[in-house]
């Protein structure tokens, strides 16, 4: 029984990271349909901004939850006035474009950082199930997850910048026909879907630790997250989430972390073989 | 003058021709070169900066001293990149452009075996200077890393001995890992243990959730790590941030190999048990001397002299006393001055060549983690590589070539 409600946490948990590190791109793609191949270093400059400034004096939590977001954030709005917005609408030299830029980020990253891992412990200790110990940062980690996309939700449905965004998504020039400017609405959301990826970096950073490259570990399963999930960015990513991490988790635990992840790829492919559009161009269509 | 295609041809050829003439003529002046392959980006550069630097040193130490056969060495380091194609490339180049005297280098088990016979065919000479898993047999190469027989046989009674006899594998998927893995199991039967399962991982994992939730379930004694590369830190983070670390502790062959040890806070990995050839802090005056002209060359505030650092240091020594024995860097004449069992007093202790398995009679040490420190806790002397020994024997077998697995 223990063991059950231990394994039900590690799904949560698995479902939390999963939307975590997926919500970000399911904006940017979602909205405007850019396919950010850099979406994995994103996540990477999260977790040195929070470590950078965690070693700089700041607060832990502060570095996490406030500066990484912040800084990506920015560097997203950047990276969309510099390369993304000459490229809206032709779709492959937007992955070439990014694809590029991860590449120079993973670069610049290693010249400045060196090539070594590097990463914060987890605080928060751990807790008791019965006899099993595990650690009380996964709870927050889920938390978080829940406080991210309960945001988003209440901005998307209940706030003018939310309408003007959906509008914006759903036709662009009928959003400028009415005094909407598309290119702000565009970098802003860019940014904002950067930030949450900063987020979900840094987040992640005391669990895996940091290093140049590990935006590759990441970005293949938020990639499969956001095409399972479909157009919907909320329900979308939480429904792929759902399904993936625990398809992925308790695969794990059954078998082994490669039949985990054999798991999570076989069933994407016949997720996508089933439901092209993805899971809420089936269910949930009318969802955000 | 008229220029076709033939008279091109036969003019470059009578020219390359010449030039071949004339740099034999002169070879008593050039440089020996000698080939160092070594991941000093991606997920394995935690193992091959330190190992480049070893190697630099041990170098630039022959030179200083005069060279080799009177001849200064240049050394031509390749940076695969934790990429096994390049390692391919980059062994080819050696062999054929560089026309290497020897190539000391390969880290992970499986870029062994890539470029093991790429350089056989190129007949190459090759160091392999990593610890691993034992059982390779090839007279073209030799091993001067530690190998199971000589580490997990010492360290698992140690372990059980302090911990109990119940232990928990994980280990890196791949041939290190997959074979290490049996060994440990092997000692741990041998020893009157038991093994309730054997778990691997995928370079690239980094979430470990379910795993630990796993070994809970299971409630062993200790746990045996195997992991390997940057990613799979994570492991050591997760298992102290569940609180693990206090109820079930760890032996590991690879722990503070990468310098984890120092990379990781003390509350994460304290008094993890580890058993290598080297460790920094060894009281002998060789190593004290090595430990400072090292500082010298590469600065005070280097982290750590690693095990593998060591290994390469001492495989260049090797290579190089067979070389002066030999009064040739052809490369059967220096095999057979290996195979004649050349010892060197290296920083980890003295160092022989064990001429049937081509690989190496070492000390042993077990140590444990301590603040960013390993402190060595046991010493054993003069360990043999019992392990391939058991399988393999060159001067029987000459054209064995092939890679023994343990069976259980």
């Amino acid at each position: 029984m223990d063991l059950v409600a231990l394994l039900a946490i590690q799904v949560l948990y698995a479902v939390a990271s999963l939307a975590l590190i997926s919500v970000g791109l399911a904006i940017i793609f979602g909205m405007m349909r850019v396919i950010n191949l850099a979406h994995g270093e994103f996540l990477m400059l999260g977790g040195y901004a929070a470590i950078v400034a965690t070693s700089h004096g700041v607060n832990l939590w502060i570095a996490m939850l406030v500066v990484a977001p912040i800084v990506v954030g920015l560097i997203g709005v950047v990276v969309e006035r510099a390369i993304i917005r000459f490229l809206y609408g032709r779709m492959i030299d937007t992955m070439l474009a990014t694809w590029g830029l991860s590449l120079f980020l993973v670069g610049l990253t290693t010249a400045i950082f060196g090539n070594t891992t590097v990463g914060i412990s987890a605080p928060l200790g751990s807790f008791e199930i019965g006899t099993y110990r595990t650690s009380t940062y996964t709870l927050f980690v889920i938390a978080v997850a829940i406080v991210v996309l309960a945001a988003i939700f209440a901005t998307l449905r209940w706030t003018r910048l939310g309408l003007i965004a959906r509008g914006t998504m759903q036709n662009a020039d009928m959003a400028a026909a009415l005094g909407v400017n598309p290119p702000r609405v565009y970098a802003v959301t860019f940014g904002i879907g950067a930030a949450l990826t900063g987020l979900a970096g840094a987040v992640l950073a005391p669990v895996s630790g940091v290093f140049p490259t590990i935006g590759v570990a990441y970005v293949a399963k938020s990639f499969i997250t956001v095409i399972g999930g479909g157009a919907a960015i909320l329900s979308g990513t939480v429904s792929a989430s759902a399904l993936f991490g625990a398809i992925n988790q308790i695969a794990t635990f059954v078998t082994t972390p490669v039949f985990g992840e054999v798991a999570l790829l076989a069933a994407a492919i016949v997720l996508i073989r089933l439901l092209p559009q993805g899971i809420t161009g089936r269910f949930f269509r009318r969802g955000l | 003058m008229m220029m076709n295609r033939r008279k091109f041809l036969q003019s470059t050829a009578a020219g390359a021709a010449a030039g071949l003439v004339s740099s034999s003529a002169f070879a008593a002046e050039e440089p020996i070169n000698v080939a160092g392959i070594h991941d000093l980006s991606g997920g394995l550069d935690i193992y091959g900066k330190p190992m480049v630097d070893a190697l630099t040193l041990a170098v630039e130490e022959a030179n200083a001293a005069g060279g080799l056969l009177g001849r200064q060495i240049k050394l031509i380091n390749y940076d695969p990149q934790s990429n096994m194609q390049l390692y391919t490339q980059f062994a080819q180049q050696a062999a054929l452009k560089d026309k290497v005297a020897v190539v000391h280098g390969g880290i992970t088990s499986a870029s062994r075996e890539v470029i093991r016979p790429v350089l056989d065919k190129f007949k190459t000479l090759y160091f392999y200077n990593t610890q691993y898993e034992g059982g390779v047999c090839d007279r073209d190469q030799f091993d001067t890393g530690v190998t199971p027989a000589q580490t997990v046989e010492k360290l698992v009674p140690y372990a059980m001995k302090k911990w109990g006899k119940k232990v928990y594998v994980i280990a890196a998927d791949y041939n290190y890992g997959q074979i290490t893995s049996q060994w440990v199991k092997k000692y741990v039967l041998e020893n009157g243990g038991e093994v309730p399962s054997i778990d691997f991982f995928p370079l690239d994992v980094t979430n470990f959730g379910p795993t630990i939730s796993k070994i809970q379930a299971a409630k062993p004694d200790f746990v045996w790590s195997a992991l390997v590369g940057g990613a799979h830190i994570s492991f050591y983070r997760q298992w102290a941030a569940a609180g693990m670390r206090k109820s079930i502790p760890m032996a590991s062959t690879t722990f503070a190999v990468g310098n984890e040890h120092i990379v990781l806070s003390p509350e994460e990995c304290d008094g993890m048990l580890v058993c290598y050839n080297y460790f920094q802090d060894l009281k002998n005056p060789v190593n004290e001397t090595f430990v400072k002209s090292f500082h010298k060359r590469f600065g005070e505030d280097y982290p750590n002299i690693t095990e593998l650092a060591m290994g390469t240091y001492q495989g260049f020594r090797l290579w190089a006393e067979a070389v002066k024995k030999a009064g040739s860097v052809d490369r059967l004449k220096v095999i057979e001055a290996l195979e004649t069992g050349i010892s060197i007093d290296a920083p980890s202790g003295k160092v022989t060549i064990d001429p049937p398995t081509h690989h190496c009679v070492l000390d042993v040490h077990i140590a444990e983690v301590a603040d960013k420190k390993l402190k060595v806790l046991e010493d054993f002397a003069q360990q043999k590589p019992a392990d391939t020994a058991a399988v393999c024997n060159l001067i029987k077998n000459p054209n064995d070539n092939q890679q023994y697995v343990i069976k259980i």
